[in-house]
């Protein structure tokens, strides 16, 4: 088991221009092995940059970010990344773009679709395999998206809004699937939202962010998710008086952030 | 009713022939493909009648059957110490010789625009330069440096055929998204990896409409091509028969690029859909 770590980092983007952003100032925080982290703010305060510091994608200006205690230097599949819309690759079925992670291994045809079989099952898309990917409704794509990172057995997932684009009913099925397999494969899962009702039911651990310059400006341990994935009904945990103080507290920090950052306009 | 046929009209059918995926119309012909069979028979007609008034001198306007019954002749006896069928493989093997090229060379150097941008400082000014240069500007440099034989030929079609590949092929790899290649490298991929199993099938519908537009500039380029020190090609059986004021021949041959051209064409989007169905789905 690994523990994912950002340390005082700091990003600016346009160093060379008189037009510095920075993304993130000073953000520092740990994902432990089994967690389901959840970055919950306003658009521009960092979420997706964060997420890609942990994938590799992007270096820190300063600070570091370690991933079972070595520096991220690049991408690698230790961590998994399920993207907003999907990054699917059009001219793959269904059961290739799950198995593509294990082509590029060079493990032989049968035996990656086997295992992207297992996966297709684990998402609840059975039966799915041969379907080109034009072919499927938005939440099925997402959940190609998941089933794809999960094939190649990463330590951890990396969701950067992938309910974002969903109507709210498969968004709310989504949710529910989404802590299904995170509770049946024991991954850490990092997963960016703007949706406040969300963010407080899945999260073992709440990160409360703040736009221009990015921040964190509360962490919250919660175990609404936990409940669910324990058995009780998804309906039961979000109508307990305890879930509905916490996501109107949670409301409170989202707004007061953000007016401070305008207020500092 | 009107409504229902406004919908069915000129518009609803050309989207149709434009979208080249599989969601084909299900009738053998098309609204689109009856209007262009009426067209084609109303200008045979039209030359038909022109000739048959004899509005130009038959020696400057043959009639269709005129033309029809030289064909015959040329695929028997030939023209110019060729038969027909000898001088279209030449022409054919010049145009396909000359493609092929400037698929290996266009997408290459595509992708090395993409990848790195000291090829692309390389490639760009040269491209560019000559790109505008009607190819038979730089016919008598390219015989001049390269001599009359066969390779100076294909050399002067692929040029022309070589910026539409080249062209196609790198706007089209522009236009991928960073999220793809970063899910390729996610996966644990390697960036020969990502060249070969994403930039390249997400190119390739890219690439094959450059090669059909290429196509196009190629038969152009053809007849320039075949203008010096040829003894056999479509081009140089026209070119011939200017010259003699053969006019049936010099139809003939107009009418047999056009048909060369046409069948690579169907073919071309054939292997587009077959290859890339996806195009106009993502």
């Amino acid at each position: 088991m690994t523990t994912l770590a950002i340390r005082d980092v700091i990003v600016r983007y346009g160093a060379d221009s008189d037009e510095t952003v920075t993304a993130l100032d000073r953000v520092s925080l740990t994902i432990e092995p089994g967690s389901f982290v959840v970055a919950l703010g306003a658009s521009g305060c960092g979420k997706t940059t964060l997420l890609n510091l942990m994938a590799g994608f992007l270096r820190p200006t300063s600070g570091v970010a370690t991933f079972d205690g070595r520096p991220i230097e690049g991408p690698s599949s230790e961590r998994g990344v399920v993207f907003q819309h999907g990054a699917l690759m059009p001219w793959l079925n269904v059961i290739d773009n799950v198995a593509f992670g294990l082509r590029l291994k060079g493990v032989p045809r049968r035996d990656r679709h086997q295992r992207a079989r297992g996966i297709l099952r684990l998402v609840g898309l059975e039966g799915m395999e041969e379907r080109r990917i034009w072919q499927l409704s938005g939440g099925m794509r997402q959940r190609v998206g998941v089933a794809r990172a999960l094939t190649a057995d990463p330590d951890v997932l990396l969701m950067d809004e992938p309910l974002g684009a969903l109507d709210a009913l498969t968004r709310e099925q989504m949710q529910e699937l989404i802590l299904d397999i995170w509770a049946r494969t024991k991954k850490s899962v990092f997963f960016i939202t703007h949706g406040i009702d969300e963010a407080v039911f899945m999260a073992s651990k709440l990160l409360v962010m703040s736009p221009r310059p990015g921040r964190v400006v509360a962490s919250i341990d919660l175990a609404f998710g936990r409940q669910f994935t324990e058995g009780a009904k998804a309906g039961e945990v979000k109508a307990q008086p305890e879930f509905i103080v916490t996501r109107e507290r949670v409301k409170q920090l989202v707004f007061s952030s953000r007016q401070l950052a305008e207020g500092a306009l | 009713m009107s409504e229902s046929r406004t919908l069915q009209s000129p518009w609803a059918g050309s989207l149709r022939v434009l979208s080249l995926g599989p969601r084909r119309a299900r009738g053998r012909f098309t609204y689109v493909g009856k209007v262009s069979v009426a067209t084609c028979v109303a200008m045979i007609l039209l030359w038909w009648i022109a000739a048959w008034l004899e509005v130009a001198p038959a020696m400057f306007l043959p009639s269709p059957l005129a033309v029809a019954a030289k064909f015959v002749a040329v695929w028997r006896d030939g023209f110019q110490d060729a038969t027909l069928s000898q001088h279209l493989f030449a022409s054919l093997g010049r145009v396909v010789a000359a493609l092929a090229g400037a698929i290996v060379f266009g997408v290459i150097l595509g992708f090395a625009m993409n990848l790195s941008e000291t090829a692309r400082g390389i490639v760009e000014p040269l491209l560019e330069f000559y790109r505008p240069i009607p190819p038979l500007a730089y016919l008598p440099l390219v015989i001049i440096w390269f001599g009359i034989g066969e390779f100076a030929k294909i050399l002067v079609i692929f040029l022309g055929i070589l910026p539409s590949v080249l062209i196609a092929t790198n706007d089209g790899l522009k236009s991928i998204s960073r999220d793809m290649v970063n899910a390729a490298r996610s996966l644990g991929a390697s960036r020969l990896q990502v060249v070969l199993l994403v930039l390249l099938p997400y190119a390739l519908p890219s690439i094959l409409t450059g090669t059909r537009i290429g196509l196009g500039t190629g038969w152009a380029t053809l007849v320039a091509a075949e203008l010096v020190a040829a003894t056999q090609g479509l081009g140089f059986m026209i070119k011939g028969a200017a010259d003699f004021l053969v006019t049936d021949v010099v139809i003939l041959g107009i009418l047999v690029i056009a048909a060369a051209a046409i069948v690579m064409e169907l073919g071309l989007r054939l292997v587009q859909r077959t290859l890339a169905p996806w195009q106009g789905h993502q």
